[in-house]
């Protein structure tokens, strides 16, 4: 039965969200408690696999499950992998999305039909992605997650949504189409589109077809790069991030990860110490996108006018940095450095979120929601009557801008990595390692120090600049804030705070992590010993009737 | 065959390109679905080409998996269609609503200006 517990994560948000369609927007406050209920259920599901995947492994190093899809054996079937690495991302995925939920029940799910059930479907796209084993499974899990986010980006409508919903989807649909390339070219070379199949074969492949598994994988990468919003590959980020509404940019942080997490299973897998060959490729290419892309982050995050800009690039620089560090870690660059990176993502993530979410309330003048409404009312053709119980007066919290001016200050903490949050310990433990000899040339390791500070000073200006505008300069009255939307914020920044205090736990959480990416032979070849489930039940039965 | 099937797909490349980086929103929209046909081809196309031979093999006995294609890839190529129709009806809806939204079809939702 518990190793069922695999594929929860995928099947609770499908079930739930196929649920919701049958019933219309009236019953809102059923479907908030049905997909607060699944998404509560999906972090308890993901921190049992937490512990699941800490508690195992004979030498303490972690077990990673497998689950066979229709019970085929393992490079004919598909199969669900849960090791450290997912764990960590699905705690993070439930952990942005129960905010997001909270934020989004005040106003933004009136705005237009079925938020619920799109925000389901995007968890089940974004938990099926961390969770497969297989290319072409990858494929149609990041199809679910792009579909649902563009239902979620265009929700509420309006000019600005359409046109940044329309950049997006072209630049997606373009991207899904060289991942199609790319996985097929791996499956003319290699016969596999088993990631662990794959890895095996790695060294093994005839010198003449190396080129092209090659060729098959940079491709690949590049429809990866795009979702993690690398350099050449971003501009329609800020702009699709800035139009969405506060709750969807607050759990549009995770997409970015999700191309990241992409990049780093598949290089460590294929191109890790064991692939003869082709050992590092891509290396170079990675470090170079990285910290192109954090460059590109701090010159926008300089440039930004507005708060939503600003939070966008700094997506950017947060991506880059793990994107380089992941260059670094293909690279030869050791376990400690890749472990502080993968502290410093999750940290960087819950404090973005938190800021998209800050952004509404902060800018938000007299009369900011009733404008809103009173817009999308108009794009929906709603009746007067039904507006007039939309605006719930709600509970004003007092001294709102001091709250809000609190939280607005530990995520730019977090984010220029100033002591003591979660930024400031992630940036000293990459600079550390960075610091030691790692057999890289010094060159690139003082680049990479140099831009993490950079970008730090960056971030501080530029989120400084817009504080002392908000909370300093401001002469009209305070905005209304409903209480329902400072507790998501004060939730993801609580949940930063564990981690600042929790900081050992969770870096020696991520240091194993880091070194079980760098011993890929016990995902490689665990995926080949899982036996059948009706191969189980035989032996089981055998054993019972000796 | 080999010859015919790879200038098919690249033609469809070359044109799909062409028009996705033309500024008419329906000309990316149809540069994109000549792309994916020609992404499905290349698909296809890596299952090996081999004449007559039927990708479905018969149930029980013995069965030479010489003188069957490979059905993996076309198995794919089905997915592949599938969704790109779905996202492309999509996009359509979206194309529609920006061109309602803004009274005109360029991409950016505003004609560049042509001083």
């Amino acid at each position: 039965m518990s190793q069922h517990l695999i594929i929860a994560p995928i099947l609770i948000p499908f079930i739930v969200g196929a649920l919701m369609l049958l019933y219309d927007d009236r019953q809102r406050r059923a479907k908030f408690w049905l997909s607060m209920g699944s998404t509560v259920l999906q972090l308890l599901v993901a921190v049992a696999l937490v512990l699941r995947a800490k508690a195992g492994g004979a030498d303490g190093s972690g077990s990673i499950g497998f689950y066979l899809l229709g019970d085929w054996q393992a490079p004919f079937g598909i199969v669900l992998v849960i090791d450290r690495l997912s764990a960590m991302m699905l705690v993070l995925t439930s952990l942005l999305a129960i905010p997001s939920l909270i934020y989004a029940s005040t106003n933004v799910s009136r705005q237009g039909p079925h938020y619920y059930s799109l925000f389901q479907f995007l968890l089940v796209g974004l938990n099926g992605a961390f969770l497969t084993g297989d290319l072409f499974n990858l494929f149609v899990f990041f199809e679910v997650l792009l579909a649902a986010s563009y239902g979620l980006l265009l929700h509420g409508s309006g000019q600005l949504r359409v046109r940044a919903g329309m950049h997006y989807i072209a630049m997606n649909l373009t991207a899904s189409l060289l991942f199609l390339i790319g996985v097929s070219l791996i499956y003319g070379v290699t016969g596999t589109l088993n990631m662990a199949h794959l890895a095996n074969m790695i060294s093994s492949i005839a010198p003449e077809d190396r080129s092209f598994l090659h060729a098959g994988v940079a491709i690949l990468s590049v429809a990866f790069l795009v979702k993690a919003g690398s350099w050449p590959l971003s501009f329609w980020l800020p702009t699709a991030y800035m139009a969405g509404a506060a709750p969807v940019a607050a759990m549009f942080a995770i997409m970015t990860k999700v191309g990241v997490y992409s990049i780093l299973r598949l290089t460590m897998l294929v191109f890790g110490p064991s692939a003869g060959a082709s050992t590092g490729f891509g290396a170079g290419m990675l470090i170079l996108l990285g910290l192109a892309t954090v460059i590109f982050g701090l010159l926008g995050l300089l440039a930004s006018q507005t708060l939503g800009r600003m939070a966008a690039h700094s997506v950017l620089i947060s991506s880059g940095t793990v994107l380089a560090v992941t260059g670094f870690a293909v690279a030869g660059g050791g376990e400690a450095l890749l472990a502080a990176a993968l502290y410093y993502m999750i940290g960087s993530t819950l404090a973005t979120s938190a800021l998209f979410l800050l952004i509404e309330p902060m800018n938000r003048q007299d009369g900011g929601i009733a404008a809103m409404l009173a817009l999308t009312a108009d794009v929906y053709g709603v009746d007067d009557s039904e507006i007039d119980e939309v605006p719930d007066p709600g509970f004003s919290v007092p001294a709102t801008m001091t709250v809000l001016g609190i939280c607005f200050g530990l995520c730019l903490l977090v984010l220029a990595g100033m002591p003591p949050l979660p930024g400031f310990i992630g940036k000293v433990a990459m600079i550390q390692q960075l610091l030691q000899n790692n057999g890289l040339p010094p060159g690139l390791n003082w680049t990479l120090i140099g831009l993490l500070m950079l970008s730090g000073f960056a971030t501080l200006v530029g989120l400084a600049r817009i504080g002392i505008q908000t909370f300093w300069a401001q002469d009209d009255a305070p905005p209304r804030v409903l209480a329902l939307e400072i507790i998501p914020i004060a939730v993801l920044l609580l949940v930063v705070g564990l981690m600042t205090v929790k900081a050992e736990a969770t870096l020696r959480y991520t240091t194993s992590t880091a070194s079980a990416l760098h011993q890929t032979a016990s995902y490689a070849y665990g995926v080949f010993a899982t036996p059948r489930a009706a191969d189980r039940e035989t032996t089981k039965r055998r054993g019972a009737s000796e | 065959m080999e010859l015919i099937l790879s200038i098919a797909i690249g033609v469809l490349a070359t044109s799909g390109i062409w028009l996705l980086l033309r500024p008419r929103s329906f000309q990316v929209i149809v540069g994109l679905c000549l792309l994916s046909y020609a992404v499905n081809l290349f698909i296809f196309s890596m299952g090996r080409l081999t004449p007559g031979r039927p990708a479905i093999m018969p149930k029980g006995g013995f069965v030479d998996p010489t003188i069957y294609a490979d059905p993996l890839p076309q198995a794919l190529v089905l997915t592949a269609i599938v969704i790109s129709f779905a996202t492309t009806a999509l996009f359509l809806v979206v194309l529609l609503a920006s061109r309602g939204l803004t009274g005109t079809d360029h991409v950016d939702g505003k004609e560049r200006d042509q001083s």
